[in-house]
């Protein structure tokens, strides 16, 4: 019997199957559905921004760890993932350098300066999605008529539904597309927020596979819906709200970013809330058409003081001790 | 009631009809003297001493401490110092059994009248629970009646750790001694109700205890789900009575005591015959046992290496005192049955390898195991404030309630290893100063 030398570590000896890098190709997956019909209804181009976006943040996230001599991280796929969602995020008309940018932004300005993959504080696909917004509002405010033709590609400008919902604010409203367009996305948009169906179908799965708790994504849609409701008084108008913009995309996969939001149950419901009613604020009270990204950044910026101030209470842990 | 979390884990209950088997004498014994929490006993002999099965080797003066008594007849042939797992050191007697097994003249059952005997009796039997904690079972006894009385009694037969399948042959072949061994407990410490709490991946038991209790209003059968670690004590109370053991304090406190299934089956055959705690039911298995897996009836201080010289073990690579979750490494196969010990698993791959897939990455803050942790704590906060030495907030976040089950590290998908920190982090702040 050969017992030479004998492996002793601390319990538990035995770990999950769960890995960091499987927990991001399980977004990366619930993803693809509506980055598949964001190309589909936006033509061939749409599949160029989004393979640009991904190239070059998996290209920076490699080079930023060859430059700074750290252990190569493109292996957990997190940039790829970043990448995608930032690509879904932008208009399928957008010139190539765009993109470029944007991963650059998300990367290295946002991800790897703050120390990298769990340090951010703030989401990189939604920071840079601000930052290009505000460097190129024209190529970033213009979206591509939906052709639902992979093979065309219509710069053709269309309005995104929040544009012109917010533009027929008048007595008597027509909400100027069909809940079937909304549902299925044939609407002008960022590539991956038109298609509500498509994201649902996505959102599911990660809740399915537990790899995000519906807290933040119902309790943030569900701020927006119910003070739209009882802003407009009107429940047509209020899915409409809901479906229109990057809500759905944001509330689904954006603002539920582990690193970048609380991480206690009760702590999701506050960020998500208050997401809700950021959004609202901006959607309604700006000249802004959209708050989605606003509201997700201002809260990520909450949510230390959140984690600071709401706990979990643990089982057996005496009431008065956990208030002070 | 609230989920409290925990983890699916594969349960490999292989050994689950393999029919307890007396594993034999085996060529020498070693008894270390720290077995069990409390007072390390004081060795009685000496070398060349001869000593009889059933006398008592090793006591203390202390009421927190248990005797330990010699499982043969034969002679002391070393004494020496033995270095147990956690790194202390006691006194270990190295016996050679004469194959006789002559009894001790003391040995007969015991006297049992009341309240203070029946403790007495469980003292002198060198009980110690035997779920795995080595808590000397007179102790949880000796509660204060006006202070904390007890209305129930709960029988641990969760066994939630993968592999081990000790407690389920104990439901199925001392199903009597069981029942007896309940009615004994609710007798002479006066308690009103007992509540058999057993994991649903052990129908036959469940049957069975439900057929041998149909007749017992007081004794229910309750049946928990497979979601380890439902055995924990704390989660064990909650989950039958839905009652909480608050910090601090003791499962007395609300009203509870706690037996192992194999604790309350002894106790029994103990009043009855009087042979003190010499040998244990454990389960033999894992990857490096290529042969006779199965549950034996072992000699407490039978050397490892005869268990697996006798499983065809070639090559192994860890060895585990009870289950993958919980259990305790052992450094040399050469270290003995404890009393404690309710399985012996070895392996010939690294089990731990699991942890090294890809290595140590980042927290990504995801909160997978303050979802798993059963007492809804936040082990990555704990990690971040051990390594500030954040004393005030170890204490904030309620560190001390850890009970290192390992659901935090199992669950981690960065494979941080968030049981370890906590118990480091335990350390610390015993010795912090607030």
């Amino acid at each position: 019997m050969n017992t030479g030398n004998l492996i002793v570590t601390p319990s538990p000896h035995i770990t999950g199957k769960r890995s960091t890098k499987g927990v991001m190709l399980g977004v990366i997956i619930a993803l693809i559905p509506a980055a598949v019909a964001g190309c589909i209804i936006f033509g061939w181009r749409a599949a160029l921004v989004l393979i640009v976006t991904i190239v070059s943040a998996v290209i920076f996230e490699a080079l930023w760890n060859i430059i700074i001599k750290r252990k190569q991280t493109v292996g957990d796929v997190s940039a790829v993932l970043t990448g995608l969602l930032l690509g879904m995020n932008l208009s399928s008309t957008v010139p190539l350098y765009i993109p470029v940018i944007g991963a650059f932004a998300a990367i290295v300005i946002v991800k790897q300066l703050f120390g990298g993959l769990g340090q951010n504080f703030a989401n990189p696909a939604i920071s840079a999605r601000i930052i290009l917004a505000v460097c190129f509002a024209a190529q970033m405010g213009s979206f591509a008529e939906p052709v639902v033709n992979f093979l065309k590609f219509d710069a053709v400008t269309a309005p995104t539904p929040l544009v012109a919902g917010y533009l027929i604010d008048g007595t008597d409203k027509i909400l100027p597309f069909t809940f079937s367009d909304m549902l299925l996305g044939t609407t002008g948009g960022s590539i991956g927020e038109t298609c509500a169906l498509a994201l649902i179908i996505g959102a599911v799965g990660l809740m399915i596979f537990k790899i995000i708790t519906p807290t933040i994504p119902i309790s943030y849609i569900g701020t927006v819906f119910v003070l739209t409701l009882i802003y407009t008084g009107s429940i047509d108008e209020s899915i409409y709200y809901t479906l229109a913009g990057g809500l759905l995309l944001g509330a689904f996969f954006m603002a539920t970013d582990y690193t970048t939001s609380p991480l206690t149950e009760r702590g999701k419901l506050i960020f998500g809330i208050g997401c809700g009613l950021i959004t609202f604020v901006i959607r309604f009270f700006t000249k802004m058409p959209e708050g989605v990204s606003f509201s997700i950044l201002l809260m990520n910026l909450l949510t230390p003081l959140i984690d600071d101030i709401i706990l979990t209470h643990p089982l057996g842990a005496k009431p008065k001790e956990v208030s002070k | 009631m609230k989920n409290l979390g925990g983890v699916k884990l594969p349960h490999n209950k292989n050994t689950a009809n393999s029919e307890t088997v007396d594993f034999g004498l085996p060529k020498t014994i070693v008894i270390p003297m720290a077995q069990a929490m409390g007072a390390v006993p004081n060795l009685f002999l000496k070398r060349d001493d001869k000593v009889l099965k059933g006398q008592i080797i090793g006591n203390a003066d202390a009421f927190m401490s248990a005797p330990i008594h010699s499982p043969v007849s034969g002679d002391v042939i070393d004494i020496s110092d033995y270095l147990n797992p956690n790194g202390s050191h006691c006194k270990a007697v190295t016996i050679r059994p004469d194959g006789l097994q002559t009894l001790f003249e003391t040995v007969k059952p015991p006297e049992i009248t009341d309240k203070k005997s029946f403790i007495l009796a469980v003292r002198d039997s060198g009980l110690t629970g035997l779920g795995g904690a080595a808590f000397p079972t007179h102790v949880k006894f000796s509660y204060d009646e006006t202070k904390t009385p007890i209305d129930t009694l709960i029988i641990n037969g969760a066994e939630c750790e993968p592999y081990i399948t000790a407690d389920n042959r104990c439901f199925l072949e001392d199903t009597d001694d069981i029942i007896d061994g309940i009615k004994l407990c609710m007798k002479y410490l006066n308690i009103k109700r007992c509540i058999i709490s057993i994991e649903d991946n052990k129908a036959e038991a469940i049957a069975l205890m439900r057929e041998k209790t149909a007749d017992m209003k007081a004794v229910e059968v309750k049946v928990l789900p497979s979601l380890y670690p439902q055995g924990a004590e704390k989660v064990i109370i909650y989950k039958s009575t839905g009652r909480i053991v608050m910090e601090g304090e003791l499962p007395a406190n609300a009203g509870v005591l706690v037996l192992n299934v194999s604790t309350v089956s002894f106790i029994s055959k103990y009043c009855k015959t009087g042979i003190p705690l010499t040998s244990k039911r454990l389960t033999l298995d894992g990857s490096a046992i290529k042969k006779n897996r199965g549950n034996y009836n072992v000699l407490i201080g039978t050397p490892i290496s005869e268990l697996l010289e006798f499983g065809g073990a070639e090559d192994v690579k860890t060895i585990l005192y009870g289950g993958p979750m919980m259990g305790v490494p052992l450094y040399s196969p050469e270290q003995p049955v404890l009393k404690s010990t309710n399985a012996i698993l070895a392996f010939d791959t690294d089990i731990s390898d699991s942890k090294n897939t890809g290595g140590v990455s980042a927290c990504i803050r995801c909160g997978s195991c303050t979802r798993a942790c059963p007492l809804n704590l936040l082990p990555m906060r704990f990690e971040t404030a051990y390594k500030t030495k954040d004393a005030k907030m170890l204490k904030k976040l309620k560190l001390s309630l850890c009970m290192n089950c390992g659901c935090c590290s199992f669950a981690c998908p960065a494979h941080r290893p968030l049981a370890e920190i906590n118990q480091l982090a335990k350390d610390f702040l015993r010795n912090a100063k607030i």
